[in-house]
């Protein structure tokens, strides 16, 4: 087994476990915790796949500005533990089976598809990709993506505004 | 090296996680995290297939989906305070103006 599948395994693991860990943590706190390992284990991931300018701001953006943001709004309505109504256990026993049954139909379906031996590199695309280096990306973004990339930032403008108007204390 | 599948199954379980976190949890922080789970999971799927197809457009989708997940989350807390302040409770059972 190579370094690079020991490595897949163990970060694999860590993202559904700490996804497991969002689902069954009744502290909306521990939910998060368990989220920003999904994250950091995300991030090895994508240095695992060659792309260092991708796993660089999964860490800076999600792990450290989502996951703050997230945190410090769950101090700050002082969020405890979840409380179960009648509502919630009807939820719980309708939607299982459900749910189980959608987790069990994607990974056939996608792994029936990706079976071992039909890569998609033989359905013409380059065999052996070299690594994504941020050079390329960049210029990428900033040729092709321009105004994509320009139109971002007219959004984070927008949501700015929006965040401020919403929380805004309203005067009575 | 890893094969594509491996990747993509992966994708596939932590988003259905994520769907199944949507589904269950009654608190409305906790399912705005079950979004960006999922947001996450397409991500992975997007850098495996930008990897294997030896195409940069998948990463440049990625940096736009963290960017947009991160407008989407300032404005998702804070309605997400404005619903705590006049509800005085984070359960979305108690959010049902609209519900008939």
């Amino acid at each position: 087994m190579s370094v690079a599948m020991v490595v897949f395994i163990v970060c694999g693991a860590l993202t559904i476990l700490g996804a497991i860990g969002l689902i069954l943590a009744r502290e909306p706190v521990h939910s998060a915790l368990s989220l920003v390992l999904v994250m950091i284990a995300l991030a090895v991931l994508y240095l695992l796949l060659g792309a260092a300018f991708i796993a660089a701001i999964q860490i800076l953006v999600y792990g450290g500005a989502i996951m703050v943001l997230f945190v410090f709004v769950i101090m700050l309505l002082n969020a405890g533990v979840e409380v179960r109504t009648n509502l919630s256990r009807i939820a719980f026993w309708v939607g299982l089976p459900l749910a189980v049954l959608f987790l069990i139909e994607m990974v056939y379906s996608l792994s029936h598809q990706y079976a071992a031996g039909t890569t998609l590199a033989s359905a013409g695309a380059v065999a052996g990709p070299v690594p994504a280096s941020t050079e390329e990306l960049s210029m990428k973004i900033f040729t092709e993506f321009v105004l994509p990339f320009e139109l971002t930032s007219i959004l984070i403008l927008i949501a700015i505004l929006g965040a401020l108007v919403l929380a805004k204390k309203e005067a009575s | 090296m890893v094969p594509i599948s491996y990747y993509i199954i992966l994708s596939g379980i932590l988003f259905g996680l994520g769907v199944i976190a949507f589904i269950f949890k009654r608190n409305i922080i906790t399912i705005f995290m079950s979004i960006e789970l999922m947001l996450n999971a397409v991500n992975l799927a997007f850098v495996a297939f930008s990897r294997e197809f030896n195409q940069l457009d998948g990463l440049v989708f990625v940096f736009f989906v963290i960017v947009v997940a991160a407008a989407e989350a300032a404005v998702g807390l804070a309605i997400v305070m404005v619903i705590a302040r006049n509800r005085k409770s984070l359960n979305v059972e108690d959010v049902n103006l609209l519900k008939f």
